[in-house]
């Protein structure tokens, strides 16, 4: 009997986490970068933009630190809603050897009067670059053989150890899987 | 009440299963792919078996809502001008939950199909149970199919072409080419291909 509640009790918290992430999405405004922001101060705002041959460093460091790379666009609602996350993240962890890079896969054409907004209004912390590389069949396969394309997506690395996420994230879970490469008993 | 937590949390686990296993599943090169009877945008109800004439289809998974989705939709109304009438028409479907993205329902489909002047019928994959049969992980995901005496083939599974952002800069038509091959009577040269996507939303 006890089991079986337990297991209910997972099925269920699984089940509204679910339900959770749905329902959240909708509401999630990528519109809120406002035109003031966007003419007066993204502009000092250097973003970094690569094609896959200049970002593919970015998947490659051998420093011993652990890259934590999420895939995002303004315009993916569940990317949107898990960006808290990812800052939460690399604002706890980034003294402990790891970094947070937020790839933004957004149309370029965008870039000044979406993104930069948005990445100023949100005061993102974490480091955005821009990929923008139309062959996506090309590289997406060089990122992880099972990415599909759809994003959110996410890797986390140290060294040659490596693990691909096609999937949205939780703050318990994003901190679970790093937990696993910074290999430390932080939380006692 | 120990009998209803019992029946509830089995249901539960078997609801979390599936939603597992729908991720990891779908159709692989090869596979038949099931017939659907989907709502179309003019109410009617439409499934593959309807066209007596294709040699095959083009089934397009593909929303409103998504800025590749939208990018592409001109061109998705451009393979159906060209192979339509050569036996395969796109058939586009609409996988993502209305509840949670209000702007892909019926009536938002309806008005955009009229206002692009949608040659092929854009279905609305109401309980969200044909997606999964596919595999389609997002908007947009093409599958084409060939029909033969086994029932319909999935011959290609992927991106339209190989530049979302400028249709003149393209320099791989997968989908054409795949159509081309199959009218061709040869094997498709490039059978399956990734692209950026939007998750399609349960």
């Amino acid at each position: 009997m006890n089991m079986k509640i337990k297991l209910f009790s997972i099925a269920a918290v699984l089940l509204m986490s679910g339900c959770f992430n749905n329902k959240k999405s909708e509401t999630v405004s990528v519109e809120s970068g406002t035109k003031d922001l966007s003419s007066n101060f993204s502009k000092n705002i250097d973003l970094e933009v690569y094609d896959f041959n200049g970002f593919e460093k970015f998947l490659n460091k051998k420093d011993d630190k652990v890259y934590v790379i999420n895939f995002w666009a303004t315009w993916c609602a569940p990317c949107v809603k898990e960006l808290p996350y990812f800052e939460r993240l690399n604002a706890e962890f980034k003294d402990d050897g790891m970094e947070v890079i937020l790839v933004s896969l957004d149309f370029p054409h965008l870039y000044e009067n979406k993104l930069k907004p948005f990445i100023k209004e949100r005061n993102l912390k974490s480091k955005v670059v821009a990929l923008d590389d139309p062959d996506m069949n090309t590289w997406i396969p060089k990122v992880s053989e099972s990415w599909t394309g759809a994003i959110p997506a996410t890797i986390i690395y140290r060294n040659d150890h490596r693990k691909f996420y096609e999937q949205s994230f939780d703050f318990e879970e994003l901190k679970t899987e790093l937990n696993q490469f910074l290999n430390k008993n932080i939380y006692p | 009440m120990k009998k209803s937590i019992k029946l509830v949390s089995a249901v539960l686990v078997l609801i979390v299963m599936s939603a597992f296993t729908i991720t990891s599943d779908g159709y692989k090169i090869g596979d038949i792919a099931e017939d659907f009877s989907l709502e179309n945008v003019n109410g009617k109800m439409v499934s593959l078996s309807d066209y007596k004439d294709a040699k095959g289809f083009i089934v397009t998974f593909t929303c409103n809502t998504c800025p590749f989705a939208v990018a592409y939709e001109d061109r998705i109304i451009a393979l159906d001008q060209k192979y339509a009438s050569k036996g395969y028409p796109v058939i586009a479907i609409m996988p993502n939950n209305v509840k949670v993205k209000p702007g892909d329902n019926l009536d938002a489909m309806k008005e955009r199909a009229e206002s692009k002047g949608f040659t092929f019928p854009y279905l609305i994959d109401a309980d969200q149970s044909v997606y999964p049969k596919y595999g389609a992980t997002k908007t947009p995901h093409l599958f084409v199919l060939q029909k033969t005496k086994k029932g319909n083939v999935v011959k290609y599974i992927g991106a339209i072409d190989d530049n979302y952002k400028d249709a003149s800069a393209v320099s791989t038509k997968y989908v054409e080419d795949a159509v081309d091959a199959l009218l061709a009577g040869k094997e498709v040269p490039e059978k399956e291909t990734k692209a950026i996507g939007c998750t399609i939303k349960v």
